[in-house]
């Protein structure tokens, strides 16, 4: 098995979900964005499971608990999302800056 | 016996903290405490002293208190010599009786109780001078007696001129200690030990070089100069006459001023290992002797009279030992005592009866208090040196060993050059008829003619006077253990150690004797024939212009201190170290803070609330440490 097609895929998704974490305003692009990045660890974790060929699967188990968390995290983030929208009228991440100096 | 010599320091120590503590609350508010502690260290020091009489060995423990390194050790330890044995006496006696004498004196003092633990500190510190054996626990007990004598002295401190005169006396006090710390650290690189018995043997053996001796000895001689009032530090001793009387009595009779005199006969061996040492204590003392006793000529204050009778009978002591009179010189010590104690205790109790210390406003004292003036009269005498009372004995002895050897043809193993012997012999001879002549001044001023002031005077009562007798007993007697009548070098006897060995039998001079006694007797008589009118309208003294102008002003010295010295500390030295600071210590602290204040102000505008900005550093910051991790760490 050839474990740089994953890799590379990988990457690529992981750079996407940086670049969307990094420019996009929507808080809710963010929030994908971050998805996207735990997805491009899930696949890290695969490949690497079946380039090693764990006997106890441990690389698929940690992407099934990465998608939990992963499903968590999203639903606490669309919830403040939410919240900042009803009080503030808006989802855009640079203009949520109370906690500044 | 011997070995509970250290409780007599420490009882009255524990005295100190317990009155402190508790003092107030318990009956007599304090003062039964420490004349209880005092009083069983009294009955230990006689014990002690019956040993060293019935010529029991001296007794030396010692133990480390601090290993600081391999050659450099603390020790702590007591060291109960002939010497140490004959100062216990003394002080214990002395303490005590001022102690129960102050019961009435003090009576109804506000701050009663806090001078009872004073006194106990005060006597505690002087104890542990005397008994220490190592030079580092001797500067322990000096510095205790320092504090307290600051203490004591202020103790009527709501008159600023008093709490003036408290700080004079520590920190005139503190110039001599200057020295005196100098020259224990001289010693100890010269012989890497601050036990006595070691320094001494060592300067005794010829081991060490003259000048490192001379050196040494000088620098101690400068602490004794500050604690005993020698010229040219004597000027806080006048002043310290600001504290209660019988705090005077302790001070110039016993405790601190002695304390002086005592460490020069420590290190004896060392001073009589160098010449110049000796010669410097002997001319030290006879130029102290001599103006003091020309200042007491002309005080009013009569505590003050009594106050430089006391600077000039320590320098009696230190020519003493000047000129070889190792023996001569603690029997003055040891008669002084007495006799002082008593003139200022009786003093004490006029001052206590008529609220003045002005002999102006005294006079005519005789008639209403009989007993007092007996006493005072007893101790007086004593002073002047009149046969057979104590001082008699004590003087003639230093002034034999001044003749023997300025003009005796000198004396065997004695290193004082015999010029200087001459000089203290003859300033002797002239401060004794000088004493004679205040003393007699002083007993009709404050005795004598009619009664010229406004309060009403009054017989002290039981308190006061039981003190007085036992010294007066004591003016009487002290003198003669110490005299040809009763055996021969008593006191010498005592003291003597291995390296110090008594004299033997001294040939009573009594041609001699008998001029220093007519010296005394003419004295008084000039005395009389010049005051027996009472106090003239102008000083006798004062029809010499120069001679009055300089002793008015004291010599000038307290306004060349006050001038030089106390102007430059506080006129540009004070000024500057508080520029310093105000400026450079105290601008690096608030540098510090203001730096860290505007750096920091900076610093915050990186906290912009810009969550992408945060998550970016984050990034940046995970591939730098990934960077750094793989390419220089795994390399």
């Amino acid at each position: 098995m050839r474990l740089l097609y994953p890799l590379v895929f990988a990457a690529f998704l992981f750079s996407a979900g940086i670049y969307g974490v990094l420019a996009r305003r929507n808080a809710v692009m963010v929030l994908m964005s971050i998805e996207l990045m735990l997805n491009a660890v899930n696949v890290n974790l695969i490949a690497f499971n079946a380039y090693l060929q764990d006997k106890l699967l441990s690389g698929q188990v940690f992407a099934l608990f990465v998608i939990a968390v992963a499903a968590a995290e999203v639903g606490i983030g669309l919830a403040i999302v939410l919240l900042i929208f009803r009080n503030r009228e808006t989802v855009n991440i640079d203009e949520v800056d109370l906690l500044r100096w | 016996m011997v070995i509970l010599a250290w409780l007599i320091p420490a009882l009255p120590m524990l005295a100190w903290a317990v009155i402190l503590l508790a003092g107030k609350r318990t009956p007599g508010k304090g003062a039964p405490i420490g004349i209880l502690a005092i009083g069983t260290g009294w009955v230990l020091s006689i014990a002690i002293l019956a040993r060293v009489v019935g010529g029991g060995e001296s007794f030396h423990a010692s133990t480390t208190w601090a290993p600081l390194s391999a050659d450099l050790v603390i020790p702590i330890g007591i060291l109960v010599d002939g010497l140490a044995a004959v100062l216990l006496f003394v002080v214990t006696t002395i303490s005590l009786l001022v102690q129960v004498y102050s019961v009435s004196y003090m009576r109804g003092d506000e701050r009663y109780t806090f001078f009872f633990a004073k006194l106990s500190l005060f006597t505690s510190g002087m104890l542990i001078v005397v008994l220490a054996d190592n030079l580092l626990m001797l500067l322990v007990g000096w510095e205790i007696m320092g504090v307290c004598s600051y203490f004591l002295i202020g103790h009527y401190w709501e008159d600023h001129a008093n709490s003036r005169a408290a700080v004079k006396a520590f920190l005139t006090t503190r110039v001599g200690d200057l020295g005196f710390m100098a020259g224990i650290f001289v010693l100890f690189w010269a012989t890497h030990s601050f036990e006595i018995p070691g320094i001494v043997a060592a300067a005794h053996s010829g081991r060490l070089s003259s000048g490192t001796i001379t050196l040494g000895a000088v620098l101690l001689f400068c602490g004794a100069i500050g604690k005993s009032g020698q010229f040219p530090l004597h000027t806080w001793l006048p002043d310290a006459m600001a504290g209660p009387t019988p705090v005077s009595a302790l001070i110039h009779a016993a405790t601190m001023v002695a304390a002086g005199v005592f460490l020069v006969a420590r290190m004896y061996p060392v001073f009589e290992a160098s010449p110049a040492a000796l010669n410097e204590v002997a001319l030290i003392g006879s130029l102290t002797m001599l103006i003091a006793a020309l200042l007491a000529l002309v005080q009013d204050d009569i505590k003050r009279v009594l106050a430089y009778s006391t600077v000039s009978q320590l320098a009696y002591m230190m020519a003493g030992l000047g000129v070889g009179g190792y023996g001569a010189g603690i029997f003055h010590l040891f008669t002084h005592a007495f006799f002082k104690a008593l003139l200022f205790l009786a003093a004490g109790a006029i001052i206590h009866s008529i609220h003045t210390n002005n002999m102006s406003e005294m006079g005519g004292l005789r008639r209403v208090m009989p007993w007092t003036f007996a006493t005072f009269t007893i101790g007086a005498l004593s002073l002047a040196g009149i046969i057979p009372l104590a001082g008699f004995w004590s003087k003639d002895e230093i002034l034999t060993q001044a003749w023997r050897v300025g003009f005796g043809g000198g004396a065997e193993g004695v290193a004082t050059s015999t010029g200087v012997a001459q000089v203290v012999f003859v300033v002797g001879v002239l401060t004794a008829f000088l004493t004679a002549l205040y003393v007699t001044r002083m007993l009709w001023l404050a005795f004598g003619g009619a009664y010229r002031g406004q309060g009403h005077p009054h017989e002290a009562d039981g308190i006061m006077l039981a003190p007085l007798a036992v010294l007066a007993t004591g003016s009487v007697v002290a003198g003669v253990v110490g005299s040809p009548l009763v055996g021969t070098d008593n006191i010498g006897k005592w003291i003597s150690t291995a390296l110090l060995p008594s004299e033997g039998a001294v040939t009573v001079n009594w041609g001699l004797v008998g001029s220093t006694t007519l010296v005394a007797l003419l004295g008084i008589l000039a005395g009389s024939a010049l005051y027996r009118r009472g106090l003239p309208e102008r000083e006798y003294l004062a029809r010499i212009p120069p001679l009055y102008t300089l002793l008015e002003h004291k010599y000038y010295l307290d306004d060349l201190y006050e001038g030089v010295f106390v102007r430059a500390v506080t006129g540009q030295l004070a000024p500057a170290t508080y520029w310093f600071d105000q400026r450079v210590i105290d601008g690096i602290v608030n540098g510090s803070a203001l730096a860290t204040r505007r750096l920091s102000r900076g610093l915050r505008y990186v906290q912009s609330g810009q969550a992408q900005w945060y998550a970016a550093a984050l990034f940046v910051g995970v591939v730098g440490i990934a960077v750094v991790v793989t390419q220089v760490i795994g390399r």
